[in-house]
């Protein structure tokens, strides 16, 4: 079977989930993190009062269509990444069937995309942050996001040679320690950003934040499990040597085979 | 987690799929899209603008916030 099949195959499954977790990644945005955006216009209304201009897209279409689009754009990309980082990965660092090894990659992805980045540079409502920081704040951020993944990077490096050395167990704790401690430098090393205005609830800002992560943990739940399942169907299908050694139905999948 | 990961029935052969080689070209066409659809969604005309104006900032304004990019 040509790699040409393989990849396109998984590169749309990976988008099919991203699409799937685009929407879900809406519906639970809408539900809990609208409530907290809203409150935070209304406190920006409140300290300073908006213009009579009608604004350019109105609030009703941000928090519906328009929030609808950027999850699923955001999430049809990332599940593109996510399929092609599968592709590189499956059987050459760890030995996990498909649907464990799409799992565990969408746990790594959000520890190093999302929360440790997060970390430093947690989200903001509306009217939190200054305008004229923007600049600053976006290139902070995204150089904290690299960070992280150049540091997940070097831990990659690390563990192989680790599990080589020590073992699967003690080699992954080396390479998790070793991310560890290379993220933390690069957190202690970015500067901070301190912005606040006088009177924001502490509450409104905490569930915000929270979610934040909820958004995401839906995203990379999807994906893992979602593209999980759909790859390791996909992969058994095209080769057809690798199928026999692990099922792909839920029944069949807890019952052993050797 | 890792207690299940080492469960016999749970692996599989260590096969790579294919040469990394085979995967460059996709990899970097997707990595491209994706930065070019991140970048939409997550910062264009806040710091830096391609297109001139706002709407496509306030279309996607509330997801910008609720992904964690920075935005005011
Ligand atoms: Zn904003």
């Amino acid at each position: 079977m040509d790699s040409q099949k393989i990849v396109r195959g998984l590169l749309i499954r990976g988008m099919l989930a991203g699409l799937a977790a685009g929407v879900l990644m809406w519906a639970f945005g809408y539900l809990f993190g609208e409530p907290h955006i809203r409150d935070a216009i209304a406190f920006e209304e409140s300290i300073s009062p908006p213009s009579n201009e009608a604004p350019l897209v109105s609030r009703t279409m941000q928090e519906s269509l328009g929030l609808l689009t950027g999850t699923v754009v955001y999430a049809i990309a990332a599940g593109g990444v996510f399929a092609l980082v599968f592709a590189a990965v499956f059987g050459r660092v760890g030995h996990a069937r498909p649907r464990v090894t799409a799992a565990t990659l969408g746990l790594v992805a959000f520890v190093v995309i999302v929360f440790v980045p997060f970390l430093k540079y947690p989200s903001n409502p509306p009217a939190v942050s200054l305008d004229e920081t923007i600049g600053f704040r976006t290139r902070t951020y995204f150089v904290m996001l690299l960070l992280s993944l150049v540091a997940a990077f070097a831990a990659l490096r690390i563990g192989r040679d680790a599990v080589k050395r020590l073992g699967t167990w003690n080699g992954t704790l080396v390479a998790v320690a070793g991310y560890v401690v290379l993220a933390g430098i690069a957190s202690v090393l970015m500067p901070a950003v301190k912005e606040m205005p006088e009177g924001f609830s502490p509450e409104l800002l905490y569930s915000f934040r929270l979610s934040t992560l909820g958004t995401h943990a839906v995203l990379y739940a999807t994906l893992g499990l979602g593209f999980g399942a759909l790859a390791e169907r996909w992969i058994s299908q095209v080769r057809p040597a690798a199928a026999g050694t692990y099922r792909t139905s839920s029944l069949s999948a807890g019952a052993p085979h050797s | 987690m890792s207690d299940t990961t080492f469960t016999p029935e749970l692996e599989a052969p260590s096969v790579p799929l294919m040469p990394l080689s085979d995967l460059i070209p996709y990899a970097l066409l997707t990595a491209l899209l994706a930065i070019i659809l991140f970048y939409f969604v997550g910062a264009e005309e806040g710091a830096t603008s391609v297109f001139p104006g706002m709407t496509m900032h306030e279309w996607v304004h509330d997801a910008r916030h609720l992904l964690g990019f920075p935005c005011h």
